[in-house]
């Protein structure tokens, strides 16, 4: 009985006892609140229905020597060019140690089933590493400076490797996570 | 001034029923009709009350719209065209909101700089300041989630650089980019929840306007001497008449430009690529945002250098959110105590300064970067010959002017081994660009809140007049000698 005072008209506080209901009711609500908020932050994550549509079987066989298609996966945008003899050895020659991102041209193939490599289809993400606008191409008449693609928002010149090699975008457009299925098909996945 | 006497007398039997209860008209009769307000307020104080005449214009139409709108990647583009054709008044109503954005801005900057210029950021309205910065950005989200919804190639591909911008941030940005679109790119999701953020935002905006006007009728507005009120009775006047009818003289008058617009040009603030349909794979040639965003924009694509391990994309987006940041912070950068430029005769040529560097930075943001500010300054293109030397690096040589440098350069090619890989390029004269003039304007936006800074720490300023009243009375000193009547 020490923590408590009794007087004859008033009720006796126990102050232990109020502080506990105190804390335990201040701990479910917050606990609550923070549940529902995870719920209310998650929901605009992808849904699953948008997640599963991340993939895409494409025929390259139909893409026009020294031209490109360009493809929508999940919305996002990517192109495959069918390049020529010199659109190939211009990304092969190039002296890696000028390049603002090194890489070469092998490392932007992915091999075929056999191991071998078909230089003359180049796949890679079509929006430009600047702020994602989308790079025009040989189908818009303009190629850049390099002869690859030339994002018209803030003036990057990609060349036929897909490297960046003036302007602001910091990176080479990525290579997507692509396998060859058959000599003719390739599989995109985001 | 809260806590001014109130001088309302309930004079039916219902008022006094209802004062007793809900004593709202009491409340509304000493904020709009009995207010003191500084009886030297010049025009430059008209645009709070266009504000709130803006923000329920863009409530109502928009209210209005969404009842036609349709939320969704195939219909969105659709849904605005029939809202403009077959909608009865639609027309009028989307050019109203469209153009009311536009509107909003317009008046929301002049009311920022009348702020700047007579130092109302100062104490005691520091909070009356911030509200009104946390509004500017409510503003600009909610036009930037507006813009996106009539679904046209601008709107995708605005919205595609903005979000791009979030994908930045080292480490969790391309997560938190995926989780703002709700999945690898702009889709249907994303659509859908811009329209309902677009929806509630306004709401948002009027709640901290109430915050807003609440933080102004504590110490009381500001006026163009800077002088606190000292004496109600002679330095104040009641708010009605006086300024209800100066503030709805000036919204008759913004209201008639606003009517020219919607009008006569309601597509001119606007960019014919936003009525073509969105379509991801084609990106617009030139993208811009709407013209208010522009200052903004320019100092985004100012910054092309890297600062050690923070990139050049990276540092634009810094800059860009410091450029709104630093508005948050501007009553403890400057350092006078004197709130007017109007006594602050060298702050004042700076803050004239800072408004011509605020327009051209806007003008930079519309422009493409790698263009001449001034073309007629521009020299000659030149052809540059790029090959690979016998010893196997590479080497280029350069033609300067006209027919014969194509033909020389044309021969020297020839002269070349096929081994030599000799491309051809036109190199563009260097010349002054707009890049260039944006890093240089960039600075001095920031610069100028630096200034403020030491600015205020020595200038010597001008006498401040004793009262509001008596510097009315010395601006309208009664003229000598005897007036003439005119015959």
């Amino acid at each position: 009985m020490t923590a408590e005072t009794t007087h004859p008209n008033t009720e006796t506080v126990d102050d232990d006892r109020r502080n506990f209901i105190h804390i335990a009711t201040g701990a479910v609500a917050l606990g609550g609140a923070g549940m529902f908020a995870w719920a209310a932050v998650d929901q605009w994550s992808p849904a699953a229905d948008t997640k599963a549509a991340s993939s895409l079987d494409v025929d390259v066989s139909k893409v026009p020597m020294g031209g490109e298609i360009r493809v929508l996966i999940g919305g996002k945008p990517f192109f495959i060019r069918h390049r020529t003899e010199a659109e190939i050895s211009a990304a092969e020659t190039v002296n890696l140690a000028a390049l603002p991102d090194p890489e070469t041209d092998a490392d932007r193939l992915r091999a075929k089933a056999d191991g071998t490599f078909n230089k003359t289809i180049l796949v890679t993400s079509g929006s430009c590493t600047h702020l994602g606008c989308v790079p025009v191409g040989p189908a818009q008449g303009n190629t850049g400076d390099f002869g690859g693609w030339y994002c018209p928002c803030h003036g990057s010149h990609y060349d036929t490797s897909g490297r960046i090699r003036k302007g602001p975008a910091p990176k080479n457009l990525p290579v997507p996570n692509y396998r060859w299925v058959s000599d003719s098909v390739v599989n995109i996945s985001l | 001034m809260s806590g001014h006497e109130s001088n309302y007398t309930p004079n039916s039997a219902f008022e006094r029923w209802l004062d007793k209860r809900l004593p709202i008209i009491r409340f509304a009769n000493d904020t709009a009709i009995s207010f003191p307000t500084p009886k030297n307020l010049n025009y430059w104080y008209v645009f709070g009350g266009i504000l709130a005449v803006c923000l329920a214009i863009q409530i109502i139409t928009g209210v209005i719209l969404a009842m036609h709108y349709e939320a969704s990647v195939d219909g969105a583009f659709a849904s605005v065209e029939r809202i403009m054709r077959d909608v009865p008044f639609g027309w009028l109503l989307r050019y109203i909101h469209a153009n009311g954005a536009s509107m909003f801005f317009l008046a929301v900057y002049l009311h920022m700089f009348r702020g700047l210029y007579y130092g109302s950021y100062k104490a005691p309205r520091e909070v009356l300041w911030i509200l009104g910065c946390i509004i500017y950005l409510l503003m600009m989200a909610t036009a930037f989630l507006g813009y996106m919804l009539p679904w046209g190639q601008m709107s995708y591909h605005g919205a595609n650089v903005i979000t791009g911008l979030f994908g930045a941030i080292p480490l969790v940005g391309e997560s938190l980019q995926t989780w703002i679109l709700g999945g690898p790119s702009i889709g249907n999701q994303t659509l859908q929840r811009f329209f309902s953020l677009h929806y509630l935002l306004p709401f948002m905006i009027a709640a901290v306007v109430i915050l807003h006007i609440w933080a102004l009728h504590v110490p009381g507005n500001n006026n163009p001497t800077g002088v606190e009120v000292q004496d109600v009775e002679k330095d104040t006047v009641p708010f009605h008449p006086y300024y209800t009818v100066k503030d709805g003289f000036a919204i008759a008058v913004f209201l008639i430009m606003f009517a020219v617009f919607v009008f006569y040009a309601p597509t001119v603030l606007g960019h014919a690529d936003n009525y073509v349909e969105a379509n991801p794979l084609v990106t617009p040639s030139h993208i811009v945002p709407e013209w208010y965003m522009l200052p903004f924009y320019a100092i985004l694509r100012a910054i092309t250098f890297d600062i050690g391990p923070i990139d050049a994309k990276l540092l634009g987006v810094i800059f860009m959110f410091a450029a709104i940041a630093i508005l948050f912070v501007v009553p403890w950068l400057d350092t006078s105590k004197v709130k007017s430029m109007r006594y602050r005769p060298v702050a004042r040529q700076f803050f004239l300064g800072f408004v011509a560097v605020c327009l051209l930075l806007g003008w930079c943001g519309a422009a493409n970067p790698d263009d001449a500010v001034i073309p007629a300054l521009r020299g000659e293109a030149s052809l540059v010959v790029t090959y690979t030397d016998a010893a196997g690096a590479v080497a280029s040589a350069t033609y300067a002017g006209g027919d014969e440098a194509y033909e020389a350069a044309e021969a020297f090619m020839a002269t070349l081994p096929a081994t030599a890989g000799a491309s051809l390029e036109a190199v563009p004269a260097p010349t002054f660009l707009f890049r260039h003039l944006s890093l240089i304007l960039t600075f001095m936006y920031f610069g100028y809140f630096v200034l403020l800074f030491f600015l205020g720490l020595s200038e010597k300023t001008k006498p401040l007049p004793e009262s509001i009243h008596k510097s009315v009375l010395k601006a309208h000193k009664p003229k000598t000698g005897t007036a003439v009547p005119a015959e």
